[in-house]
């Protein structure tokens, strides 16, 4: 288990537990990032910036101290899998 | 007869709303652009409504104490039908916010609007497969283009007389049960919450904070019943209740959307690619310093190019006037005031002022802004706030006001309040027509870029301090970036007309009058009173001659106005001939810094609070002293 920020560009992560509190968690919430939800790190900003996710056909830039709180699971073998169970959802671009 | 439109930021509501009451709404290309509701009359099949655009709502639930504009307008029901904007091309999470649109159970009809952008992105979806899931009607709408919106009105019409209320959706069994448990303590409590009972069971369980509040303090016996929901809930699914009710719906919301729509294989266009470089970890700096020195260039030279001419024939026009009355008449004083006031709006505004709301509104509908908050977030950390905070820095470059009331994306209160009063300080237009008139005129563009980088290296040091000063938690940036867009012409145009119809309307009038007065003044000999009283301001301090004076205080009403009396008050629009270039550039770098307009202050007060005003005013005014007066010296010494 990583944390979001930690995760390499153009990697697959699934979100595994939102740290931090009830007003982050909802708004990560509102904008479609559920706990189970798979994200692709699209881009991460130079000197500490954002990292860009996609998730669900949406980008989103998430601040790294929040993307610090957010716990992910990271597995290379299990990427073919999402491609099945959500068709043409989190494919790499 | 009311319609209101709901959804969820950067839907298309605004772009809907100005297709059917003209363009009175500002439309952008982010997140969040509009801030409170605009109500406008239609005419629909010979029928007079009033469609309302609200601010987009992610969800219903507010993690804030105070709820948003859009969610109080919603729950209040003073309407009769809610159209609900759904953005196809990310359809599952829009129809989260649909489910809660649902649970208010009153006439409802889905725009399903921008197909054209699922369908780029490889997505169709069943517009009767939708409608069987929802239970309401939906129309398929490409907003931009005006496709569908007849239809969807036409629907909207029928529907408010004879649909009847939504139907709710169900949620998982553990749930539902929670649910219920509250719903009857609600019932049994009697309070009147004006929502249906399920909605605020939900919202109960969900410790939506505005809500507890309200219900919670008219009956605090209902807390228990709450409390032992919600515990039962999470301990059957191990989260917190507020996480259990929104994946629920979140799991709806998908199995609806797999359920009605294909997805293709997306097509990657020239936007992706462009975005690659936009916000690539090199290119993205890059870029951004291109595009925002070309955005100055283009202002700089279109609007000397158009300003010369137009000053010349404004002279002329004074000359012919008041040369034909007699010199220190009253008649001619008056006449005089009221060409110098339509010549400084005319001459020296309108030139500068088009291009930048123009280039403003091409960096609004592109997309731009957001990717701007993307890239500088690690630089706005530095001074302690965040990449959102941009926005209203940016807006502020267009006008202070907006800028100010759109300080409302932001989540916490500090960050509200930081961003609030730098924006006050960001040069608006009207304080960049002072800049491009005085400064890029007679001093040359490097000059005047020299005094946006001077405002910038202020604001960031302003930042720092207030970052370190003030406590407060600033939670970090979540913004949802929108894909890149072609502005259209037209809505580009419109956009700028709104603007401008604002300055033609309320400014000018104001410029002449304004003018006029200072004419009169003049004429009495009343106007050295105040300049005297200024001058250990302006004289003294500034080495500004203390004509001036007076159009500091004119200044006040309108940022424009300072430049336009100063050519009264000069009695000639080649103003360098009356004042040399180190007058022009200190007097210049004091109008940039010093108190907002009336206007700011007023939607400051608003937004802030008074005493945060009051603070501000005083601290412009204090930082344009210091930074003219320094200014001053630098500049000899400089040249």
């Amino acid at each position: 288990m990583m944390t979001l920020d930690a995760v390499g560009v153009r990697r697959q992560a699934r979100v595994i537990m939102i740290d931090g509190g009830h007003g982050v968690r909802s708004h990560l919430n509102t904008l479609g990032i559920h706990v189970g939800d798979w994200l692709t790190v699209v881009e991460r900003a130079p000197f500490h910036g954002p990292v860009l996710v996609e998730v669900n056909g949406t980008r989103i830039a998430i601040g790294r101290g929040i993307a610090s709180k957010v716990r992910v699971d990271v597995d290379g073998t299990v990427t073919s899998l999402v491609d099945t169970a959500n068709p043409g959802r989190a494919a790499p671009r | 007869m009311k319609f209101v439109l709901a959804g969820q930021p950067n839907s298309g509501k605004s772009t809907i709303f100005n297709a059917v009451a003209g363009y009175r709404s500002a439309t952008a290309n982010f997140p969040g652009s509009s801030v409170s509701y605009t109500v406008s009359r239609a005419l629909i099949q010979g029928r007079e409504v009033d469609v309302v655009d609200l601010p987009g709502v992610y969800s219903l639930t507010s993690s804030d104490t105070v709820a948003g504009e859009g969610e109080s307008y919603l729950l209040d029901g003073g309407y009769d039908l809610i159209i609900d904007v759904v953005d196809a091309s990310r359809l599952g999470r829009s129809l989260e916010l649909t489910l809660q649109l649902l649970e208010l159970q009153r006439p409802m009809i889905v725009a399903l609007n921008m197909v054209d952008e699922a369908e780029r992105r490889g997505i169709s979806v069943d517009v009767s497969g939708l409608e069987r899931e929802l239970g309401v009607p939906v129309v398929a709408t490409i907003a931009r283009r005006g496709k569908g919106l007849r239809e969807l009105f036409r629907t909207a019409l029928r529907h408010a007389h004879v649909g009847g209320p939504a139907p709710a959706r169900r949620l998982d069994r553990e749930v539902e049960h929670a649910l219920a448990t509250v719903s009857s303590a609600l019932q049994e409590s009697g309070v009147k919450t004006g929502v249906p009972l399920r909605f605020a069971a939900t919202k109960l369980i969900e410790d939506d904070r505005h809500f507890h509040g309200i219900v919670l303090g008219w009956y605090p016996g209902l807390e228990a019943a709450v409390a032992v929901a919600v515990s039962d809930l999470e301990r059957a699914h191990g989260w917190s209740a507020d996480q259990i009710v929104s994946g629920g719906r979140h799991a709806v919301a998908h199995s609806i959307e797999e359920q009605v729509s294909v997805h293709g294989s997306p097509s990657v266009g020239w936007r992706e690619w462009l975005d690659r470089l936009l916000l690539g970890p090199w290119t993205g700096g890059l870029l951004m310093v291109a595009i925002l020195t070309t955005l100055f260039w283009g202002v700089f030279g279109v609007g000397r190019r158009i300003e010369g001419p137009l000053v010349q024939l404004f002279e002329h026009v004074n000359a012919a006037v008041v040369g034909r009355l007699e010199p220190g008449s009253l008649l001619a004083t008056v006449a005089d005031g009221i060409v110098m006031g339509l010549a400084g709006g005319v001459a020296i505004v309108l030139p500068y002022l088009i291009p930048f709301l123009l280039g403003l509104a091409i960096l609004e509908d592109t997309g731009y802004l957001p990717r701007l908050a993307y890239i500088l977030d690690s630089l706005m950390h530095r001074i302690g706030l965040h990449g959102k905070s941009v926005l209203p820095l940016i807006l502020g470059y267009g006008c202070s006001v907006p800028a100010i009331m759109s300080t409302r994306i932001l989540e916490s209160k500090r960050d509200r309040r930081i961003t609030g009063a730098l924006a006050a300080f960001i040069p608006c237009s009207a304080r960049s027509v002072v800049i491009f008139g005085l400064v890029a005129a007679y001093l040359g563009p490097l000059w005047a870029l020299l005094v946006y980088l001077l405002n910038l290296g202020v604001v960031v040091v302003l930042g720092n301090i207030l970052g370190r000063r003030m406590r407060g938690s600033s939670p970090g940036l979540i913004l949802e970036i929108p894909e890149l867009s072609v502005p259209h012409p037209r809505t580009l145009a419109a956009k700028t007309w709104l603007t401008m119809r604002e300055f033609i309307t309320i400014a000018w009038p104001l410029l002449v009058a304004s003018s006029v007065v200072l004419g009169l003044l003049e004429w009495f000999h009343a106007h050295d009173g105040i300049n005297a009283m200024l001058s250990p301001l302006t004289v003294t301090v500034l080495g500004l001659p203390a004509a001036v004076g007076m159009t500091l205080v004119f200044g006040v009403l309108r940022k424009e106005l300072t430049l336009v009396m100063l050519v009264q008050a000069l009695g000639t629009t080649d103003v360098g001939s009356a004042m040399t270039v180190a007058q022009l550039m200190t007097f210049t770098l004091f109008v940039v810094f010093y108190v907002p307009c009336i206007a700011t202050l007023a939607v400051m007060a608003r937004e802030m609070g008074w005493r945060d005003t009051a603070w501000v005013a005083g601290l412009t005014t204090v930082v344009a002293t210091a930074i003219a007066f320094a200014g001053r010296f630098a500049f000899a010494i400089a040249t």
